[in-house]
This record gives C-alpha cells, sequence and structure tokens, in this order.
C-alpha cells in the first residue's frame, strides 16, 4: 500500500490535465518523472479517476517503453545505440557500464537502487557519437573508459 | 498586448530598435549537441563577465552612455562535432569560435567582445587555413537555409528576438492580405512536399482538409522524430520554435482550424521545454487564443509528449497516441485528412514541412522554385552522422549531389578512410553507393536507386563498416518496434532478423538470401502501415548493393570488414610475440599454446571469439584477420 502523499500528489496531477481520456499519457508521464516508476497502484487509481477502464490503462502503459512498473535506479543511463552511434561503436559503452555493474539484458536495475542501465534508440545528438543520457544530461562522444568514469563520478555523488 | 495588426508592427518596431541597440551580441549555442558538450556554462561564464563589467551594460538603457552587449542562447550553429560553439557578433562582423572551454571566456571577452581582436586558436581550421567568419567556412558556405535561417543567431527563447528577424509577417500578410484559399494555393503553386518521408504535396493535403463538412478541424505536427540518426527536426524545434508555429497557425488558418498539438519526441527535452516557453509566450502577448489580431481567427497551441514508440511517427497512430490510446496505426482509408484526430479532418505535417511555410507565403511560390529541383522545390535539411569530418546539422537545396554534402560540405570522410555507403532515410531506407556519388538528392532520383529522402538522417559509412551487420542493426530496430498489430510486421521481420542474425554468426546458408527476398516481398506489400511496408528496405537495398558481401559471410564464413565477431579470425604475428603466455593464460577455451619465450598460436577449432587475448597482449601481436 503506497503512502497517502502518492495519491495527493497524482491528484494535483489528474487536476492539471483535466478527468478525461486523452489526458491519460501526460498524467502517467508526469507520475513516472515524480517517481522514476509508474506504481501499479497509481495507475489503477488514474483510470478510476479519468473515467478510463483499469484493462485499457494497463494496456496503454505496456504499450509505451517508457512507462515502468518497477522502480528505476536513481541514475537512470540510456546509451545511444542509434545508427550513427552504433556505426561509431556504442555497443562497447553499453557492454562496459553493464559488466561493472553486474547489469545485462534482464537485469536492468541495480540492487542497491542508485543505477539503471537501458539503451536508446536515439538522442537527436548523432554529432556527437557515441552518447548516452544520465537522466535528462547527455554526455557526448563516449568511450567504455569515458563511461566507467562517470559511474565512479556518479557513486561519489551517491 | 499585440491584438492588432498596428500593435504587430509596432512590436516588431520595438524589437528590432532593441536588437539592433547591441553593440556586440555573443550567440552561445545552445542546440542539443552543444550542451552536451558544456555550453550552458559557457554561456553562465559568459553572462557573468559581461554583467560584471563595468564599461558594458546587459538591458537595453539607451541613456546608460555605456555599450550594450548581449549574451545569448540561440540553437544550433550547425557544426555539432566542435562544441561548445561561440559566435561574437558586431553589425555584420562575426568571428565563429569552436570547442571553447570555460577558460577561454575571459580572454574571448577581453579581446573580441571589449576589443576587435580574434583569438586565432579558437577558429576552426581546414586545411592548414583558418576562418574566421562563419559564413566562410566551407561547411556552411555551401549551404542554403531557409528553415534553419534564424537558426543559431537568435534567441530561441525570445518572442522579440524572432519579431526582430521580421517574424510573424507572413501571419500577418495571411490574415490581413490573403482569403484562405490564396494561402493554400500559394502552398500548392510552391510545389512544396511534405518532409517528413513520403514528398506528400502539401498543398492538396490543405486543400483536401479545408473542402470537408465537418466543421471541427486540427492542424497536428509530427515532431516525433523517430529515425535513428535524425535530428534536424528535433533543432529545428528548440532552434527556432515559433518560426515552426508561425508555419501552423498559417495552416489552421488556411483549413479552418482552432486547434494545433505538437506531438514531440520524450528523447528530445530541450524541444518540450523551448516549445513550452515560445508558446507561453505568445499567449501572453496575445497571438495564440481569442481573435488573433482582432481577426475572426482563433488558435490554440498543445505539446505532447511521446513515450518512446517509434511507430507514434506513422501518422494514424500518432493521433491515437494523442488520445490517449495505443499507439497503433489503423487501416486506410479513412485517411488523416478525412478522419484524423478525434475523426475530425487533420492537416498532419511534419516540422520542417511547416517551417518553410512563412518564408513561401513572404516571398512567394516562384521564389520557392527557384530553388531546388522541377519535381522537389526548396531544400531539405540533413543530419550528416557517422564516419564524416565534420557531423552536423545542413541545409542545401533540393538536387544537391551526394559528393557535395560529403565532401565539400562533409569535409569527406574520418580519418580519410574509403568511402562505402551512406544509409538515407533511417529504417524505412536503403544505401547509395559511391557510383551514386554524382546523383541529385531529390525525392525522384534516390526512389530510382530503391531508397528514400526519408526525413533526411545521412549515415555516412566507411569500408569498416558491415553491411550485413547494418541491415541486421536496422532489422533488430523495426522488429523491437513493430506495433504488433499485424503479422506480416510482428512475424515476418521476427523471422528476417532471425535469418540476419544467422548470417552473422557464421551460420548462414545460401537459400537464407531467398527467403529473405521472400519475406521482404510480403511484408513490403502486406504490412498494415508504412512503417512496417518499409521495414524490409535496408535489406532489400543492401542485398541489391552489396549482394558479394552477404555471399562471403555465407560460403567464406568472413566478413571483411572485421565486424562480425564470430567471422573474425585471431592471429598472432609470431614476429611481434614474445612468448610472454599472458594471452594463453587469459583465453577462457584454452585455445592458445606454446613454448615459453617462443611464439604462441591460436587453434581457430577451439576460439570463442572474444579478444580476451587481443586485449591483454602488451605487443600489440595480435590482430584479427579477415
Amino acid at each position: 500500500m503506497l503512502d497517502q502523499s502518492y495519491f495527493r500528489k497524482t491528484d494535483e496531477i489528474i487536476e492539471h490535465y483535466g478527468k478525461k481520456a486523452g489526458s491519460l499519457i501526460p498524467i502517467m508521464q508526469d507520475i513516472q518523472a515524480e517517481y522514476r516508476y509508474l506504481p501499479g497502484e497509481l495507475l489503477t487509481y488514474v483510470a478510476e479517476q479519468i473515467g478510463v477502464k483499469e484493462t485499457k490503462a494497463y494496456s496503454v502503459a505496456t504499450f509505451y517503453e517508457n512507462f515502468s512498473f518497477e522502480a528505476k535506479g536513481k541514475y537512470v543511463i540510456k546509451v545511444c545505440d542509434g545508427t550513427a552511434c552504433h556505426v561509431r561503436k556504442s555497443p562497447p559503452v553499453l557492454e562496459a557500464m553493464q559488466k561493472e555493474l553486474g547489469l545485462g539484458k534482464k537485469k536492468h536495475t541495480t540492487d542497491d537502487m542508485l543505477f539503471t542501465v537501458e539503451t536508446v534508440s536515439c538522442l537527436g545528438a548523432c554529432g556527437l557519437a557515441p552518447t548516452m543520457m544520465v537522466n535528462e544530461d547527455v554526455h557526448p562522444a563516449m568511450t567504455p573508459e569515458k563511461a566507467l568514469a562517470v559511474i565512479e563520478e556518479l557513486r561519489g555523488k551517491g | 498586448m499585440i491584438n492588432n495588426k498596428e500593435a504587430l508592427m509596432a512590436a516588431r518596431d520595438e524589437a528590432k530598435k532593441q536588437v539592433a541597440s547591441y553593440k556586440c551580441r555573443i550567440l552561445v549555442c545552445a542546440g542539443t549537441g552543444c550542451i552536451a558538450t558544456g555550453s550552458l556554462k559557457i554561456y553562465e561564464e559568459l553572462l557573468g563577465l559581461t554583467k560584471n563589467c563595468p564599461n558594458v551594460t546587459i538591458e537595453f538603457a539607451p541613456d546608460a552612455g555605456k555599450d550594450r552587449v548581449g549574451v545569448i542562447k540561440t540553437g544550433c550553429q550547425g557544426f555539432c562535432e566542435l562544441g561548445p560553439l561561440v559566435r561574437i557578433q558586431k553589425g555584420d562582423e562575426v568571428i565563429q569560435y569552436v570547442k571553447v572551454q570555460k577558460e577561454d571566456c575571459k580572454e574571448v571577452f577581453e579581446q573580441s567582445v571589449l576589443n576587435n581582436n580574434v583569438v586565432d586558436r579558437l577558429l576552426y581550421t581546414q586545411g592548414g587555413k583558418a576562418y574566421k567568419h562563419p559564413t566562410d567556412i566551407p561547411f556552411i558556405a555551401k549551404q542554403t537555409r531557409i528553415v534553419l535561417e534564424n537558426c543559431g543567431s537568435v534567441d530561441a527563447e525570445s518572442i522579440d528576438e524572432y519579431l526582430a528577424a521580421g517574424g510573424f509577417t507572413a501571419l500577418e500578410k495571411v490574415l490581413f492580405n490573403m482569403t484562405k484559399d490564396e494561402v493554400i494555393d500559394e502552398v500548392d503553386k510552391s510545389g512544396l512536399r511534405g518532409r517528413g518521408g513520403a514528398g506528400f504535396p502539401c498543398g492538396k493535403k490543405w486543400k483536401q482538409v479545408a473542402r470537408q463538412k465537418e466543421p471541427i478541424r486540427y492542424v497536428v505536427c509530427n515532431g516525433d522524430e523517430g529515425d535513428p540518426g535524425a535530428f534536424m527536426d528535433g533543432s529545428t524545434m528548440e532552434g527556432d520554435p515559433f518560426k515552426l508555429i508561425e508555419g501552423m497557425m498559417i495552416a489552421a488558418y488556411a483549413v479552418g482550424a482552432a486547434d494545433g498539438y505538437i506531438y514531440v519526441r520524450a528523447e528530445y527535452p530541450n524541444s518540450v521545454a523551448r516549445l513550452r516557453n515560445a508558446i507561453a509566450q505568445l499567449e501572453e502577448r496575445g497571438l495564440l487564443g481569442d481573435n488573433i489580431l482582432g481577426k475572426d481567427f482563433s488558435f490554440r497551441m498543445h505539446i505532447n509528449r511521446g513515450a518512446g514508440a517509434f511507430v507514434c511517427g506513422e501518422g494514424s497512430a500518432l493521433t491515437a497516441s494523442i488520445e490517449g490510446k495505443r499507439g497503433m496505426p489503423r487501416t486506410k482509408p479513412p485517411r488523416t485528412v478525412d478522419k484524423g484526430l478525434w475523426e475530425k479532418p487533420t492537416v498532419l505535417n511534419n516540422v520542417e514541412t511547416y517551417a518553410n511555410v512563412p518564408k513561401i507565403i513572404i516571398e512567394g511560390a516562384d521564389w520557392f522554385r527557384t530553388i531546388g529541383t522541377e519535381g522537389s522545390p526548396g531544400t531539405k535539411t540533413f543530419s550528416l552522422t557517422g564516419s564524416i569530418e565534420n557531423t552536423g546539422l545542413i541545409e542545401v537545396p533540393m538536387g544537391t549531389t551526394l559528393r557535395e554534402i560529403i565532401y565539400d560540405i562533409g569535409g569527406g570522410l574520418k580519418n580519410n578512410a574509403e568511402f562505402k555507403a551512406v544509409q538515407t532515410g533511417g529504417p524505412s531506407g536503403g544505401c547509395l553507393t559511391k557510383d551514386h556519388l554524382d546523383e541529385p538528392l531529390d525525392f525522384e532520383t534516390v526512389k530510382k536507386f530503391g531508397t528514400i529522402i526519408g526525413s533526411g538522417g545521412l549515415v555516412v559509412m566507411d569500408v569498416n563498416t558491415c553491411m550485413v551487420e547494418v541491415a541486421r542493426f536496422f532489422m533488430s530496430f523495426t522488429q523491437r518496434e513493430s506495433c504488433g498489430k499485424c503479422a506480416p510486421c510482428r512475424e515476418g521481420t521476427k523471422r528476417m532478423l532471425e535469418i540476419l542474425q544467422k548470417i552473422v554468426d557464421g551460420n548462414g546458408e545460401m537459400e537464407d538470401l531467398d527467403k529473405l527476398e521472400e519475406l521482404s516481398k510480403m511484408i513490403s506489400q502486406m504490412a498494415l502501415c508504412g512503417l512496417g511496408k518499409t521495414a524490409p528496405q535496408p535489406v532489400m537495398s543492401t542485398l541489391r548493393m552489396f549482394r558479394d558481401e552477404y555471399v562471403e559471410h555465407i560460403q567464406d564464413k568472413k566478413c571483411a570488414a572485421k565486424v562480425c565477431t564470430n567471422l573474425r579470425n585471431y592471429v598472432i604475428d609470431p614476429e611481434k610475440c614474445k612468448g610472454c603466455g599472458k594471452c594463453a593464460k587469459n583465453c577462457p577455451a584454452s585455445a592458445i599454446s606454446g613454448e615459453k619465450k617462443a611464439p604462441h598460436t591460436i587453434d581457430s577449432k577451439k576460439c570463442i571469439k572474444c579478444g580476451a587475448c587481443m586485449d591483454n597482449c602488451g605487443f600489440d601481436a595480435i590482430y584479427i584477420e579477415a
């Protein structure tokens, strides 16, 4: 059972977008931005509040890659594997970080909830390939060594 | 409040006066690329230096007796790889600095802002020549900028800067001097074709919406630039958001729409922020809302963020997503112009298409037709990426040859590598090779060679790229992004990916090529939407242009580019090997043997191609044989 504060925050978000079916995606986006994931309980609550069937809300949430029902790490690292980054050797950057953090194709988040490592198809900074994004900051011209240095720095910040 | 024509003209005059009052403008690139290289810190530093300097002022204060210096965050200046980029502008005199670091700011400020000197070491150099003025740099000199004309020279977060650059002159013209039909006719006559990929005539689309019986219509902008390797639309949205909105307003006036939606990719937070800021400023000044400029035209803008689904770049999937549904395409007809957003007639164009409109209205259709080719008038923005010297954002007339783009503008391949191919049109496109270097890039010509202009991503590949692996890469992308609604795309791409994986793993058989061709044909004929139909394009294109590479992978079990891991053959150079035994110790498969202090050898049958030996060799004695 989530704390009441979650529902209060959700009410605020719902009010901002209005109780209508078209608000579903922006509401889910704001909840996810707030908590770094989309708690199932809140989705059920939102569906009820805006008059969408619960099944429908889940069908939408599971369709889009950005929504996650599992809590993500404090630092969500998205390694770009778009064409330009791929051609300029992004896979070794991803592999180096996964190896360092004990993550892989199935496991994306570290047990201490500090890091989530994922791939993304393009960050739009192709001129600086290969790139990766830590939360909303784009890091340019990555190498496996630079990626590990970023992790080290973030670990220091905690 | 700008609520009539006079007020707009007065606001523009005032904005021009304000901008003209700058003795010097420090233009710091705040495009996604430069922000990534740290341009916002440079901005803060230069702003601090300016504010703390007693001899200049940052405010508009004509009586202060001090020179006014502006520190301005602009959109993409184009030269992404050399960021952070800074321009110092004094009237027509402009200095372009590249790779500006925090330590350089003080010198730049003292030498170029307070004085008229140039900091030579921060200039761009090419072939031993240093360039001062940005438009002298070959990369920029060879471009024609219509869509990007303001991008990089105005403050993307200020409506006044846009007004000073002649903003909303086109809107003023259509509202006061043109009927709706005249607007549509002008766009139609210009021959402007949709820049999102398909190249559908823009005027024709508007006409189809304008003649609908249903009175409620919508104007929607596709800013879901999903093609990996493409960032033109993102740069336009963040570099000149007002121009895009003005284009949409003109469309809305022409077809009678009262609401407009921009659907922006979730991965473009800067675009979302600048568009939101632009809309807020326009609402505040009365240029969005009811009875704009006192005329019978009311218009509101909304922003929807994508949620990480590539398929939402398809029209019917995009409108479904705005409605709060799963972003899945539907069968057509009815088409979006008949039943689009909320089942209402909808004009759906992409960012670049709308951004072309204001200039067409101001300069006229005939002017627009003087640029580009007969069948593809105007310019096209491209993002030039991959194995190329000058990566970045460019805009050139349609019909410019690939050679001009790659060698004159792009400065040739990185490290002077040999050119192999350029991938156009993203996952829906194909390759052009050195046989096509002198062909004009326009809608018709590239179609002849089995690819498309697409949205404008140009990914340059050198001989170190394996085309089979590239095909596999694109197929894994489309397979992952397939929405799953129709079987040909959902299952077909999966089967194609399995076959491609099999080939790059070294287990391919010649009949696999026939299967790939058969599946390609099936998917392109039977998939539900445009994205599914074009999903096999990269495979078909590489099979046509680089069939021998596929055959080599299958028959000789070789990858000439040395990319496919399983086909690598690790070899020890006996001349360089000192027999230290480090490789043998690190080999997880016990595939390396040899006497101490004598050259070792790798048993290729036991080797699992992990590369641990090469990583651990201190003498560079291990290499990959193709």
